[in-house]
């Protein structure tokens, strides 16, 4: 991983924006708390936003990282935006369908799919 | 092997305390390191990981309460064909068999409740002690189960 490139990256493309995860691994409170604080002001920040999270970096995450998920997801919808999540990886996904998390995101296979799939 | 974790007796384990959050991802890390020197396929390692943070976490977060003055004792065992894990906090314990199914309709959308469930999703033994204060996790090592067939 490029050691220059931000933890948490925010990119408006079309009209989504494209918040991609530069971790390895979403593991204790303090990398979910970072990726919250990122986060969560560029919804404040965007009415109706549509929103793409890619995780095509991330290789491993913790159950509280599918909270978060789920927190953003709400305050999203919340304030008439939509959700999608990205680049997957067969694993993490594996988590996401045995916890049934799967019927509750939009998933989507890269981040250009997801901003064209609005 | 350390007396607290003694209602899972693990032969040659080597234990670590854990006393903080911020530690877990050391403590984990330790534990990984030795499971990746070993001859486990990716998805196991992947599983064993899973697991081991979730449990870690839930000792020092639900266990202890973030209490700093207790710890989590997390000790291990590695062979060729399985890998035991105990980890033990110093808490009052919980009756597992209370906590919710994350996965019914009600609770898909709640944020928190999957650590254990994916404990027990991804390992192939999980049990815990009487007073509900200590996991023993085991998975073995697909050639195992492979020649189990």
């Amino acid at each position: 991983m490029d050691k220059a490139s931000p933890k948490v990256a925010v990119d408006y493309v079309r009209s989504a924006v494209v918040v991609t995860l530069n971790y390895e691994k979403i593991l204790d409170e303090v990398d979910i708390k970072s990726i919250e604080k990122s986060v969560l002001p560029v919804i404040d920040d965007n009415d109706n936003i549509k929103l793409v999270l890619d995780f095509s970096k991330v290789q491993f995450l913790s159950s509280a990282m599918l909270g978060l998920l789920i927190r953003i997801k709400k305050i999203v919808e919340d304030k008439g935006g939509q959700l999608r999540l990205a680049g997957i990886n067969p694993k993490i996904m594996g988590v996401f369908k045995i916890t049934r998390l799967d019927k509750v995101f939009t998933i989507v296979e890269d981040s250009v799919a997801a901003t064209e799939s609005f | 092997m350390d007396s607290k974790n003694n209602d899972f007796l693990l032969e040659s384990a080597k234990t670590i305390e854990v006393d903080s959050l911020d530690r877990v991802s050391y403590a984990c890390g330790v534990v990984m390191d030795a499971i990746n020197a070993s001859n486990f396929a990716h998805d196991e390692v992947f599983a064993i990981h899973l697991a081991l943070e979730e449990a870690v976490v839930n000792a020092i977060k639900h266990g202890n309460n973030c209490d700093s003055s207790k710890k989590a004792y997390l000790s291990y065992s590695i062979s060729d064909d399985r890998v035991d894990i105990v980890v033990s906090d110093e808490g009052g314990g919980f009756d597992p068999s209370r906590i919710p199914d994350p996965c019914c309709d009600d609770n898909l959308c709640k944020a928190s409740g999957r650590g254990l469930f994916l404990i027990k999703s991804y390992m192939d033994l999980v049990e815990y002690n009487d007073s509900g204060n200590s996991i023993h996790m085991v998975k073995y090592s697909q050639k195992v189960r492979e020649s189990d067939r």
